[in-house]
């Protein structure tokens, strides 16, 4: 396999901006890497082959012609299926846009193109991106690269398995309870979350709105670094999007975080957490402070994990964020009718509503009708308050947790997931156990917070450990410089699994 | 398996929700969305009096675009994923009169 594939997209931009390099020849290496290894993973639901090539040829075109190029020229870069492309489809993985192609780029998409990426293709995902595993795709099942009887991890597995086994530079993932992160550290990438705010969502398909971020997944820091700089800023067109100018986090990301304070929240670390986790996390803790960080023990009270009398974990935080993730995605889903886009029942109906409510029972896969249901649930006259406004004010609770955390460090430092990657089948028969895959990461949209998942090294079974960086609101630099420091003083970074090694 | 909810009110939300559901998919949902729903009932355990709801992960009021005017959708792009169309219509059944 071409060497090709091994360099990161900031190594691609520099060498294809020296001449050293293709756009062509590097789009060729990650298309002959996807038909030699896409069988076992899956990771693509299209890839836009014809497009990539037209548009690596222009790159290359322009390039000799002495025209000035953008900061990702000719880098080949995946891009999750629920983000909006006039190129292909738009899928979400859902049967109920099974055909759907957007009229309009995600601006988040549009400033990946206009910095001269190549998009190679749309990946998988849990459909809607509801899902912390890939396995409610309608489409197919993506595998993780370091053991294909396993998941990748979601909502955003098929851009995480794509960096992991190098079918692209680099992706785009959407998050919205920890769907970049997890899927990261279950496949050994970096998976970065930036604030609420700091990615326009215009063009991402709405899951929970005031919960969703789209962010990188990357085979290093640096890269996330460099398509931050590439996607963030203040767009017009997503009334929720942060009026501030993007930072040159890439610039800033190889000097250290001086007098950097590491706080560790003593409520993630119960008997809930795989011992190996835990332990990979103290090490990292430890390496921090032999170079120089001081570590801080710090509370979150209302994120605290616990295992309840059944042996389930048991948090207020996952109660909290699948009300209000529920709440939001009932309201956001209701748009698919059978209407203006996405499958349309050929049954007889009974008038409009008929309509409706047959073309989405044909559309929608459980996960989705689950989540609803129960968001209507909550929503409706008579639990609103119980449920909803209830979430709302918890959620209230879990925010001032870190912003009093904040006041004693620059960053937390905790594990991604309670586990490493799961096998496919494993967890997919009770959707609660499933839920609380997510008990690490969804604090930290509830909170609109910015956090990366960086490997932390491989366990005794030779999977990848994450861990995840948590700051302030807009605190990205902090956050890409002590996770870069990370990267340095371990030596963890740029993990290949075996089925991508030349 | 919980009696959070029972089948009357997972018909109920079915409606509400605007999805067709089958006996068996009804009855395999009290048992799940029960669950869930007793999950979420662990709220209550938090004091929460006084505390303001939050909608919003960031706080700003307001973002309105000026009133002028700008480019959209022409139609043709605008229908070209509808199921049904009719001109520059989406088609549906008649909605009048219906329940």
């Amino acid at each position: 396999m071409s060497s090709i594939v091994e360099l990161s997209a900031v190594e691609l931009a520099t060498a294809i901006a020296a001449g050293e390099l293709s756009a062509t020849e590097a789009l060729e290496a990650y298309l002959e890497a996807i038909e030699k290894l896409e069988p076992q993973v899956d990771a693509y639901n299209e890839v836009l082959a014809d497009h990539a090539r037209a548009t690596a040829a222009d790159i290359d075109t322009a390039r000799t012609a002495g025209r000035p190029l953008g900061p990702l020229a000719g880098v080949p870069l995946a891009v999750k299926d629920n983000l909006c492309t006039v190129y292909g489809k738009t899928t979400c993985s859902s049967k109920i846009l099974a055909d759907f192609r957007a009229p309009y780029t995600a601006t988040a998409v549009e400033k990946l193109l206009d910095a001269g990426a190549v998009v190679i293709g749309k990946t998988n995902l849990d459909e809607f991106a509801m899902g912390s595993s890939t396995e409610n795709s309608a489409t197919k099942v993506t595998h993780n690269p370091w053991d294909t009887s396993r998941v990748p991890g979601g909502s955003s597995g098929g851009s995480a398995a794509c960096v992991s086994a190098r079918l692209a530079a680099a992706a785009l993932g959407s998050d919205t309870g920890g769907s970049i992160r997890q899927p990261a550290a279950f496949c050994g990438v970096v998976g970065f979350k930036p604030t609420y705010g700091r990615v326009s969502r215009y063009g991402l398909v709405a899951y929970g709105s005031s919960l969703d971020q789209i962010g990188p997944i990357t085979v290093d820091v640096s890269d996330a670094a460099l398509l931050t700089n590439v996607i963030a800023g203040h767009d017009r067109r997503d009334s929720t999007s942060a009026d501030r100018p993007a930072e040159n986090y890439l610039a800033e990301v190889e000097k250290p975080v001086e007098n950097l304070r590491i706080g560790i929240p003593d409520e993630f670390f119960t008997d809930a957490l795989d011992p190996s986790i835990g332990e990979a996390i103290a090490n990292a803790a430890d390496m921090y402070k032999d170079a120089g960080a001081q570590i801080v023990d710090v509370s979150l009270p209302h994120s605290r994990i616990d295992t309840d009398a059944e042996g389930n974990l048991s948090s207020y935080a996952v109660a909290c964020y699948y009300i209000v993730a529920m709440s939001e995605a009932s309201s956001n889903l209701a748009r698919y009718d059978g209407v203006h886009y996405g499958h349309r029942t050929n049954q007889d109906v009974d008038g409009i509503v008929d309509l409706f409510s047959l073309s989405r029972a044909e559309g929608f896969g459980p996960e989705v009708i689950r989540r609803i249901m129960l968001g209507t649930y909550t929503l409706s006259s008579g639990y609103y308050d119980a449920y909803y406004n209830k979430a709302l004010k918890v959620r209230r609770l879990i925010k001032n947790d870190f912003d009093r955390a904040f006041e004693k460090c620059d960053v937390l430092l905790c594990p991604t997931s309670p586990t490493t990657a799961f096998e496919i089948g494993e967890k997919s028969d009770d959707p609660l156990t499933m839920y609380l895959a997510d008990i690490y990461t969804i604090s930290v949209n509830l909170a609109g917070l910015p956090g990366i998942s960086i490997p932390a090294r491989l366990d005794a079974g030779g999977m990848p450990v994450g861990m995840q960086l948590i700051g302030p609101a807009f605190s990205e630099s902090i956050i890409l410089r002590a996770a870069r420091t990370y990267e340095k003083i371990s030596g963890v970074t740029r993990l290949v699994p075996n089925m991508a090694r030349n | 398996m919980s009696d959070a909810i029972d089948i009357d009110q997972v018909r109920h939300i079915g409606v509400l929700s605007r999805i067709e559901l089958s006996d068996d998919q009804g009855r395999r949902l009290v048992g799940q969305l029960g669950d869930i729903v007793e999950y979420f009932g662990k709220l209550n355990e938090l004091d929460t009096d006084g505390v303001e709801p939050m909608a919003h992960a960031m706080e700003t009021h307001n973002v309105l675009a000026d009133d002028s005017p700008g480019e959209s959708l022409n139609p043709d792009e605008a229908l070209a994923n509808a199921a049904v169309r009719d001109g520059d219509y989406f088609k549906v059944p008649k909605v009048i009169g219906d329940s």
